[in-house]
């Protein structure tokens, strides 16, 4: 018995990128001879983007799609370390929908909200507003962490620098990918009671705190903690290519021109807005 | 669940052109299956003995041997002719990515495992011009891809029960029958769901093969898996961080010092709960001791990296681990560093032989550590006999062999939102997973080191998965010297450099081979591929191959009777991957801060992905 591979067989490709371009839905409002204009996104990633496009970035998508008269084409790929070198670097996007405005390996376009991140505690206990609650000091307290490069959410430095760590209870930033919206894990905890109070960045704690059945509370954190001095808030843009300044300025230009119809999408996902997004 | 990829976008590469109509005949097969792998070693050194059969023809296990020696008693090259070396074949894997790892060779076939999507190709040795046997072809997941850490790198394979058995990117184990590339059985080991991958080179010890997963970045938990070599079924895995019962600490658990005893130390040594996400993982090599049967391996980083999260030694992270072969119950550990502040993984070869040291025989255990040091310890009880730097270090001075335990400098430990300068070495370390090689015959470790540093800086917002976050900027850069890389020939006993090949320009990220010829092999980034006289380190020849070496050197008797050398070259693997054209060269803490250190090797390779065999 032996396995025979004809020569040019399907056996011999290589994926490399966990690529596919899937045109989303016509729209009438597309040039037809327009080139696509094509999307970078994490296929699992609620409330940012799924596969079925429900994201709050898929709809702002739509939006910008509209105003370019370009059909939206979306290439998934799970957003892991090298997810920007390996999609909008690498050219096979031109857009990627969320970075922080002051992100360098991309060229940001201007930001169009600025969040928060929050606490998350049930309706029963008085609301968490600092890292300094007592309350925190027996808590158990939901964070998310990344695990890379000395790298983490600015509340786990917070819970550090207050020697909170044994209250710390770490939920991985990627979660369970296997899962429907894998990052929801630490909101569901606060319900479920494994954790007494999550710190999380809001457009996350917003959207699922909405969808749980048990009501929870929402309350932004400090914009600047006192100890560590990290920044809480964070200024969010879209990215292009840095070869890309014209789609730049044409997103620029949609933004401020927009600017009420993506604060009613953001709203509409519970996304905590705070200050002005510059 | 559903799928996240309805259809991938496939790139069909110059592989199958390389595949003409292949042949299905049986191939004469030389009856080694069980044969023994050696024989004498020829004259050691200094009361040498080695412990197990050392590579004398075939190669059959990832390091050629159980001691992790990488030495083979083939003399037929040899410094008075290896000037004559010349290329016999080369072929494609049809792979652009880092080639770390090497191929097996027995029965007149040479088996190469690929990096992702990780194919088995067997090439028939007794016909000219790398004439495929067969190819097997896993179609790992894809989704693995995105999730490992630092290019798709695969370590190789093992042979054992007419199998050739290596590990998939997306945290399977396959065993393939090295007679016809079909599928033996395939185990799913981890879930890449999680960020598990898995890129070591398994180790099969009697009825058991061993692998351990890759991760910490994705706060993954580390562990040791053993499957049965016969049916692929999990008969028992030690995870190196959590409760005893987990880590299989029992009433033989014996560690030398008393910084590794107690109860409980992979949960107490962490804040509560975070061994879960406690990293720990096993990406480098396995050896094994048959008199103790023990075998020994070395654990990564712990999780999260951000050592302010996890104040405590953070057990098992870096540390050298012994473990029975038959239960996997852990006898002894040592942790090198406690409370990892520098990403000094310990996952590195650990080297075995027996020899007399400070006056009596002892069993030893040799690693040449991330950290800088050369540990040796007493492979029977843990005990570090010595550490000594190999290359310039600063995070400490020295190890009491009192206690074990590092005499650390203060001022290089690292902190969130802390400027540290001038770390030596960088996180990349002394050396990485790339193993060195050793000779009973000059009682010599060769081993690829680096000479690099890290500036450990401000903090800058960075994203993930639609959070943002903040980060240390680090900057990796040459250390001092002069020089990037070196082949150390170092002496074990007595803890001193003999010689030393320093590389100008990159880090030496290529495995080694030491043979019976006293010539020792080893390749460069740039893709010079090398022989130099093992006691003097005088470079004897040199051949310029396609790309940049990161893959180990083999040698082997081909089915003509003569002795060949054989190397990939395929630049990639951590620091290689800043030679990929989708790497930026402009911002220097890309892949990990390791541009910095990396930015010129664009100008002198580019990816490749070519087997190489010199022959006389």
């Amino acid at each position: 018995m032996c396995s025979v591979f004809s020569r040019g067989g399907a056996a011999a490709a290589i994926a490399f990128l966990a690529i596919v371009i899937v045109p989303a839905r016509q729209r009438a409002a597309a040039s037809p001879d327009a080139p696509p204009l094509r999307v970078c996104a994490d296929p699992n990633n609620m409330p940012f983007s799924n596969q079925r496009a429900e994201g709050f970035e898929n709809r702002i998508a739509d939006l910008v799609g509209r105003e370019l008269a370009r059909r939206v084409d979306y290439l998934w790929q799970p957003q892991r370390r090298g997810f920007i070198r390996t999609t909008l670097s690498a050219g096979h996007c031109d857009l990627i929908m969320g970075v922080p405005a002051s992100f360098e390996l991309v060229l940001a376009t201007r930001p169009y909200y600025r969040s928060t991140y929050v606490f998350v505690s049930r309706r029963r206990d008085q609301p968490v507003a600092s890292f300094d609650d007592p309350r925190l000091k027996r808590w158990r307290i939901g964070i998310q962490l990344t695990g890379d490069d000395y790298d983490n959410p600015p509340a786990a430095q917070a819970l550090a620098r207050r020697r909170l760590f044994n209250q710390v209870r770490g939920f991985m930033v990627y979660g369970d990918y296997s899962r429907e919206a894998p990052e929801r894990d630490v909101i569901d905890a606060v319900v479920d009671g494994r954790v007494d109070v999550a710190a999380v960045w809001g457009p996350i704690a917003g959207y699922f705190a909405a969808h749980e059945p048990k009501p929870l509370v929402v309350t932004p954190t400090p914009a600047t903690d006192t100890l560590t001095r990290l920044p809480f808030t964070f200024a969010i843009a879209m990215g292009v290519r840095r070869d890309n300044p014209s789609l730049r300025e044409q997103l620029n230009g949609i933004i401020v021109r927009r600017h009420g119809e993506i604060a009613r999408i953001l709203q509409e996902y519970h996304v905590p807005l705070v200050g002005s997004s510059s | 669940m559903r799928r996240v990829f309805p259809r991938i976008l496939s790139v069909a590469l110059g592989l199958a052109t390389a595949l003409n109509a292949v042949s299905c005949s049986k191939h004469q097969r030389h009856e080694a299956e069980g044969a023994p792998l050696a024989t004498e070693p020829g004259p050691a050194a200094g009361g040498i003995r080695l412990i197990s059969d050392v590579s004398s023809g075939e190669w059959r296990m990832p390091s050629g041997d159980f001691g992790n020696l990488r030495y083979s008693t083939l003399d037929s090259i040899r410094t008075s002719n290896v000037q004559n070396l010349r290329v016999v074949t080369t072929f494609s894997t049809g792979v652009p990515n880092g080639h770390e790892g090497q191929p097996l060779v027995l029965n007149g076939t040479m088996y190469v495992v690929t990096p992702f999507p990780n194919n088995l190709i067997a090439v028939d040795l007794s016909k000219p011009g790398g004439a495929i046997r067969w190819i097997y072809e896993p179609h790992p997941d894809s989704r693995a891809v995105g999730i490992a850490c630092c290019d798709v790198v695969n370590r190789g394979a093992a042979y054992a029960d007419g199998k050739i058995i290596y590990s998939l990117l997306d945290a399977h184990v396959v065993a393939v029958n090295a007679d016809d590339g079909t599928e033996a059985w395939r185990t799913k080991v981890g879930d890449t769901n999680i960020g598990e991958t898995l890129t070591g080179a398994p180790l099969v010890i009697k009825d058991k093969v061993l692998i351990g997963n890759s991760g910490a970045e994705l706060g993954v938990r580390g562990y040791v898996a053993a499957l049965d070599v016969k049916s692929g079924k999990e008969l028992w895995r030690a995870y190196n961080t959590g409760p005893d019962t987990d880590v299989k600490i029992g009433p033989n658990f014996k560690p030398f010092y008393e910084k590794d005893r107690g109860k409980d130390l992979g949960v107490s040594s962490w804040p509560s709960e975070q061994w879960k996400l406690g990293g720990s993982t096993v990406w480098g090599w396995f050896s094994y001791d048959p008199e103790t049967n023990l075998f020994f391996y070395g654990t990564g980083n712990p999780g999260v990296w951000n050592p302010d999260l996890r104040p405590g030694d953070n057990k098992w992270s870096c540390s050298i681990m012994a473990r029975d072969a038959d239960t996997g119950e852990l006898r002894w550990a040592y942790q090198a560093t406690a409370h990892d502040a520098w990403d000094y993984d310990e996952i590195m070869e650990n080297l075995l032989v027996d020899a007399e040291y400070g006056g009596r025989p002892r069993k030893l255990l040799i690693h040449p550590g991330r950290t800088g040091f050369v540990y040796v310890l007493d492979r029977e009880n843990g005990e570090l006999l010595s550490a000594a730097k190999y290359q310039p270090t600063n995070w400490a001075s020295g190890y009491d062999l009192k206690t074990g335990k590092p005499n650390e400098e203060p001022s290089k430990r690292t902190h969130f939102g802390v400027v540290t300068q001038g770390i030596c070495p960088s996180s990349t370390g002394a050396k990485d997973v790339i193993p060195s090689s050793f000779s009973p015959r000059t009682g010599l470790v060769y081993i690829p080191a680096h000479n690099t540093c890290m500036d450990y800086e401000g903090t800058e917002a960075n994203y993930i998965a639609g959070t943002p976050y903040l980060g240390a900027s680090v900057r990796m850069y040459q250390g001092p010297g002069g020089y990037h890389g070196e082949l150390v020939a170092w002496d074990p006993l007595a803890g001193r450099k003999v010689w030393g090949a320093t590389d100008d320009k990159f880090p030496i990220y290529s495995g080694v081979l030491a043979t019976a010829g006293d010539v020792v092999f080893f390749g460069t980034m740039d893709g010079w591929f090398k022989a130099v006289d093992a006691r003097t380190g005088t470079e004897l020849w040199k051949f310029h191959t396609a790309s940049g070496i990161v893959g180990n050197p083999i040698t082997y008797l081909g089915p003509d009777g003569k002795q060949y050398v054989a190397i990939y070259s395929g630049i990639g693997g951590w620091m290689g991957a800043v030679a990929f054209p989708t790497i930026s060269a402009d911002d220097p803490e890309a892949a990990l801060g390791v541009v910095g250190a990396m930015k010129d090797i664009k100008k002198y390779t580019a990816p490749g992905s070519t087997v190489y065999v010199f022959g006389l």
